[in-house]
């Protein structure tokens, strides 16, 4: 499902300025990483996406829905939200209870939801946590339960706010493999991430907000290797690509794979000289 | 400094322990980092370092733990809080709530301590300055996003001056360049006051960069205590689930692949990467 916000501004009642005059169109089934520091405007922009937010100027759409027109339950039916803070959106007494929640008010038959709820929680690893109490779960679980959450509900759209906070090497290739799954359906899937690693890693495109604005949009390997638009953000670049930069690699490689691919070939070239 | 001696700990009603036999001995000024796969055991540590466990989860225990000549298990939490300061991995445990402003938060501790008004005052100043938030100092904490909070909950403990300080996962919500402001202010602190760090972190490179130890955990035991580089490069760190830099991954390919690069030890850094690859 395409989504588009156009020329949208933003101003918290604190004052502060979030989106500035910003312009930016996803099309249907991609996955984009949006990447920035802290106060960037990046949770603020997909916040506009349900309407949890609603924009001072400009308009946003969600496929072919102007999101205006449209309450936050409704919307809830085309865009999935993880959020950063796991604790924002659980409230069930068990963890089977807590992924049924979302597809009952989106009225799936109950046995539709049986399998929706068992497929997302072995997706995340938690199927044999089932009947207990989401709070007796440590944190990195509970986030993984928020994924099942969204996953169970078939979004068409699916916004990752920090998905990999907090989780260790299992835990990250986990939610990887999830996104490349949920890429391959065709869903359009947003990651906002200070994790560049993770977003050098699974992100076809990645767009650089600072200060409300975007400064940077395109192709990962070729936005991930423009150090001057990063140090605007105040971002740094992937490990991998900072060390092909040190090495003076022709290419930007975004996995290990890529890197032995590239490094191989740049050393046998600098052999034959 | 800090001594932990043959310590297990088993939360009420569970089986199996979440520390088991720890052995571990922190001199005063040391920079430790903590690695371990979810559910290893670190937050325990920094609960049993910080007096939580036992005097908050309460379960049973054997073993002590000592920070300087106080035994954790019979000083009082009020008495440990001048020792030892514990940042939580979730900022919105810390944050009391009880106040109206960021500069109101951290001074709640300070009060507790018996400090001059000027001293408070001086204190505030240092630690808004040191953790980049001066901008932040008059505003609601529930009114800032959560790399914010982590950063006044850092603050508000780094006021107390404790001589120990432990903290668990403090740069989760940050971005890079903030993350890197908190591991080059906790270096300061162990250069300029000899603070005694403790810091459980995700980030295997910043570790790399800047801590004197790395002690990875697996299932509530100490598994691997040395330097960054033999910690994080050592194959130990896959099986255990805790994972490598892209640094030593990519150097491990590259010697399992054809490539004859002749450097033993994998590297953790950019620098020792470049190194490597050179």
């Amino acid at each position: 499902m395409r989504l588009r916000w156009e020329n949208i501004s933003f101003t918290y009642p604190t004052g502060v300025r979030a989106l500035d005059d910003v312009d930016l169109t996803i099309a249907s089934g991609e996955l984009v990483a949006i990447v920035g520091e802290n106060g960037a405007g990046k949770t603020t922009l997909v916040k506009l996406l349900n309407g949890l937010l609603r924009p001072d100027q400009g308009e946003v759409w969600v496929g072919d829905w102007n999101a205006a027109e449209h309450s936050t339950a409704e919307l809830a039916a085309r865009v999935g939200f993880l959020f950063q803070n796991p604790d924002e959106q659980l409230f069930e007494r068990t963890v089977r209870r807590e992924v049924a929640f979302g597809p009952r008010n989106l009225g799936m038959t109950e046995k539709k939801i049986r399998s929706q709820v068992n497929a997302a929680l072995k997706a995340v690893g938690l199927d044999a946590q089932a009947e207990r109490h989401p709070y007796d779960l440590p944190v990195s679980d509970r986030k993984m339960l928020t994924l099942a959450a969204c996953l169970a509900m078939d979004d068409p759209v699916l916004v990752l706010d920090e998905p990999s906070i907090g989780q260790d090497a299992a835990g990250r290739a986990r939610i990887g493999r999830i996104l490349r799954d949920l890429h391959t359906m065709g869903r359009t899937l947003l990651l906002i991430t200070h994790d560049l690693d993770f977003c050098a890693e699974y992100a076809q495109r990645v767009v650089v907000m600072a200060d409300g604005h975007i400064l940077a949009d395109g192709p990962a390997a070729q936005v991930l290797a423009q150090n001057e638009v990063l140090e605007r953000a105040a971002i740094i670049p992937p490990q991998l690509v900072r060390l092909a930069q040190g090495l003076g690699l022709p290419s930007m490689p975004l996995n290990v794979r890529d890197f032995v691919r590239v490094y191989s070939a740049w050393r046998r070239k600098k052999k034959k000289h | 400094m800090i001594t932990v001696k043959g310590f297990s700990y088993w939360y009420p009603g569970e089986e199996e322990p979440a520390l088991e036999k720890i052995d571990l001995t922190i001199p005063q000024g040391q920079f430790c980092g903590v690695v371990g796969a979810n559910g290893a055991g670190k937050s325990t540590l920094c609960s049993a370092l910080s007096g939580f466990v036992p005097h908050f989860f309460h379960g049973e225990f054997e073993g002590e733990v000592r920070i300087d000549k106080h035994m954790v298990a019979q000083t009082p939490l009020g008495e440990l809080a001048g020792e030892v300061g514990l940042v939580f991995q979730n900022p919105f445990n810390q944050i009391g709530g009880a106040r109206f402003t960021v500069r109101e938060e951290i001074a709640f501790g300070l009060e507790n301590l018996g400090l001059s008004k000027k001293e408070m005052e001086t204190r505030i100043a240092e630690v808004l300055d040191l953790v980049g938030i001066e901008e932040l100092a008059d505003r609601s904490p529930f009114a800032l996003s959560g790399g914010q909070q982590q950063r006044v909950a850092l603050a508000s403990i780094l006021a107390m001056q404790p001589k120990v300080l432990v903290l668990d996962e403090p740069t989760a919500q940050l971005d890079p360049r903030s993350t890197e402001d908190v591991f080059s202010a906790l270096r300061g602190l162990v250069q300029r006051a000899e603070t005694t760090v403790v810091m459980v972190e995700h980030k295997l490179e910043w570790l790399a960069d800047f801590v004197d130890r790395v002690i990875a955990l697996d299932r509530g035991r100490i598994e691997l205590d040395d330097s960054p580089t033999k910690v994080l490069s050592s194959p130990r760190m896959v099986k255990m689930g805790i994972g490598r830099t892209q640094y030593t991954e990519t150097a491990a390919a590259a010697k399992r692949g054809k490539l004859k690069l002749r450097p033993k030890i994998l590297p953790v850094t950019l620098d020792q990467a470049r190194t490597f690859f050179r």
